[in-house]
């Protein structure tokens, strides 16, 4: 009698499992199709020196030993992380000041939130790329508008000069902050007004209660915000492709666009390969550094699951 | 007293945000001003936003596109390629959902991580050997490799639906399943219509990323008449060519408009939407 019962249990059981996987076949599926198998051959790939016409030689480590020696890929990796590690903060820093300002309850925060939004809606396309060229051109408008102000008397190169043509790109990438920005007002608004009362009430100031109340409230947002804007701003491609194309003097030629490249340029397949593992264990070390460092400045009130 | 300093301050509140929003959308001011100026204005006049006098050719000549291709099969391309992509996602992210929101099955929790694991995966791992296998079943130069890979869920968007289900009071499944409702018709009859938000939001961003992608059409179209727009605009800019800045302005803006109208037509389900999984 227990016996059945077990095995009725059982067999229910069964039916249900394959329902479920029924419903995730098509995750199940794609994950295998474009994901492990394409990942396996990757990994495969980097071992090996292909150009797609003749079939894969292999090299052992000969591809991972060629870029740690060359100095085109030292050069992009400095390039990347001055790039994410000034465009990320500062795509926060705009987030978070405005969604301090769009939090608050007054009229038409609805529309303003939606307008703030609009960069980053459009910010990715080739249209607005195009746009950014011609904005920071010599003929641009940024020239036009500083000479009025008389800022410069001559027309400024903003892309064409190595000093400043990273900076175009991190501009581009800071203007779209309308994600993070959302985020963070979803956040504030969790923030129990009584917090602020009995803080204002003990006379403290508005820095004070920003310091004290704001931040630490909205710390694991900030640490949420943090780690995706990170991780996505490393395969930063569009942009640099279109508005510098790497230049000039390669000193805009971000990780994703040398990957593509070696890649698609000089058909370089298993070096590319390799240079993409490379990556995936640059953001697998700076995932673990932020969530190492996160409870020295995270705070949660509770530790229940999120 | 009070009510004259709660006016002052909304003044001050709302000519901040003015001048901020003004400052933060002149770029896209400017490329739409720009496009109906007059060629000869073009860089006379290039930081104001009024032109002397609006003029329709700089949209009259960029439509006519380039290489005997105009811009009406760049467009339809467009369409075709993201609404396609765009249903295929909905419909399979919001199937995956359901599985993982509400049916009970062995593994389900490993595969959920696994699966939440794989939002962090960079796509240049997957893009080299992909192109391998897409160039050796013979998809290239066809709407396929733009298609079918998008029918795949994302991660993203699967979370967000399942958030949303999750919302969903168990006790109507539970009554339903009394009524003899099995799964199938509990995911039509009883979610399906309660998670419109959700889909809307998976909608408009898979459109929008679809619409704007460019790097995989400019892996795998080759033929002029089969490309998208955000290909044909980066080919009509090539400096190789003389490039006509104001068709392409002109192209630029009407490329940036599908997006604006699913944007403006559903914004009160967008925002609770991204907040909810921080999308992008």
């Amino acid at each position: 009698m227990q016996l059945s019962k077990v095995f009725k249990r059982n067999k229910r059981r069964k039916y249900y499992s394959l329902t479920g996987y029924i419903f995730i076949m098509p995750w199940l599926l794609g994950f295998l199709v474009f994901g492990i198998i394409p990942m396996v051959s990757s990994l495969y790939l980097s071992f090996t020196r292909y150009d797609l016409m003749s079939s894969p030689i292999w090299t052992g480590l000969g591809n991972y030993s060629d870029i740690l020696h060359d100095g085109a890929f030292w050069q992009t990796i400095r390039i990347t992380f001055s790039y994410v590690f000034i465009a990320v903060p500062l795509r926060l820093i705009f987030a978070l000041f405005l969604a301090i300002l769009l939090s608050q309850k007054r009229m038409m925060v609805g529309l303003y939130r939606a307008l703030f939004y609009i960069p980053s809606l459009v910010g990715g396309s080739v249209a607005i790329a195009v746009m950014w060229r011609q904005l920071f051109g010599v003929e641009g408008a940024l020239n036009s508008i500083l000479m009025h102000l008389g800022v410069i008397d001559k027309n400024f190169g903003w892309i064409s000069n190595p000093k400043t043509a990273l900076w175009t790109l991190i501009l581009l990438a800071a203007w779209q902050f309308g994600s993070p920005m959302l985020i963070f007002i979803a956040g504030l608004k969790q923030i129990p007004d009584s917090y602020y009362e009995a803080a204002s009430i003990d006379g403290a100031h508005w820095w004070q209660m920003f310091v004290r109340i704001t931040i630490p409230m909205l710390s694991p947002i900030i640490f949420f915000n943090l780690i995706m804007q990170t991780i996505g701003s490393f395969m930063m491609f569009t942009s640099a492709y279109i508005v510098t194309g790497g230049g000039p003097y390669e000193q805009t030629m971000v990780y994703s666009l040398y990957l593509f490249k070696n890649a698609f340029t000089y058909y370089k397949m298993g070096y590319a390969s390799a240079l993409s593992w490379i990556l995936l264990f640059i953001l697998a070390i700076v995932t673990f550094i932020l969530f190492k460092t996160s409870p020295r400045w995270v705070y949660y009130e509770s530790k229940s699951e999120i | 007293m009070v009510r004259l300093k709660e006016k002052w301050q909304s003044l001050l509140y709302h000519s901040l945000i003015l001048v901020l929003g003004f400052m933060m959308l002149y770029p896209i001011l400017w490329i739409i001003a720009s496009s109906f100026k007059m060629h000869s204005e073009i860089f006379q006049n290039v930081s104001s936003l009024i032109p002397n006098q609006f003029n329709f050719d700089n949209y009259i000549q960029g439509w006519k596109g380039f290489s005997n291709v105009s811009f009406d099969t760049f467009f339809i391309n467009s369409f075709i390629i993201t609404i396609t992509a765009t249903l295929g996602q909905v419909a399979t992210a919001s199937i995956v959902a359901y599985g993982f929101a509400r049916v009970k099955f062995i593994g389900k929790k490993f595969w959920f991580m696994l699966m939440l694991a794989t939002m962090l995966l960079p796509r240049e791992i997957l893009m080299i050997p992909q192109y391998i296998i897409i160039s050796t079943i013979g998809w290239i130069d066809t709407f396929k490799p733009l298609i079918i890979p998008r029918f795949l869920p994302m991660p993203f968007f699967v979370f967000l639906i399942y958030q949303f289900i999750q919302g969903i009071p168990k006790e109507l499944d539970e009554a339903a399943t009394i009524d003899g409702c099995g799964h199938y018709s509990i995911f039509f009859r009883i979610i399906l219509p309660n998670i419109k938000p959700a889909l809307i939001t998976t909608f408009v961003f898979q459109f929008c990323w679809t619409w704007q992608d460019f790097l995989s059409p400019l892996l795998y179209i080759q033929s002029n008449n089969l490309y998208p727009v955000s290909l044909a605009l980066k080919l009509f800019s090539d400096p190789s060519t003389v490039t006509n800045w104001g068709a392409l302005f002109a192209m630029s803006v009407l490329s940036l408009i599908p997006p604006f109208i699913l944007f403006i037509s559903f914004q009160r389900y967008l925002v609770k939407g991204i907040s909810t999984t921080g999308l992008n």
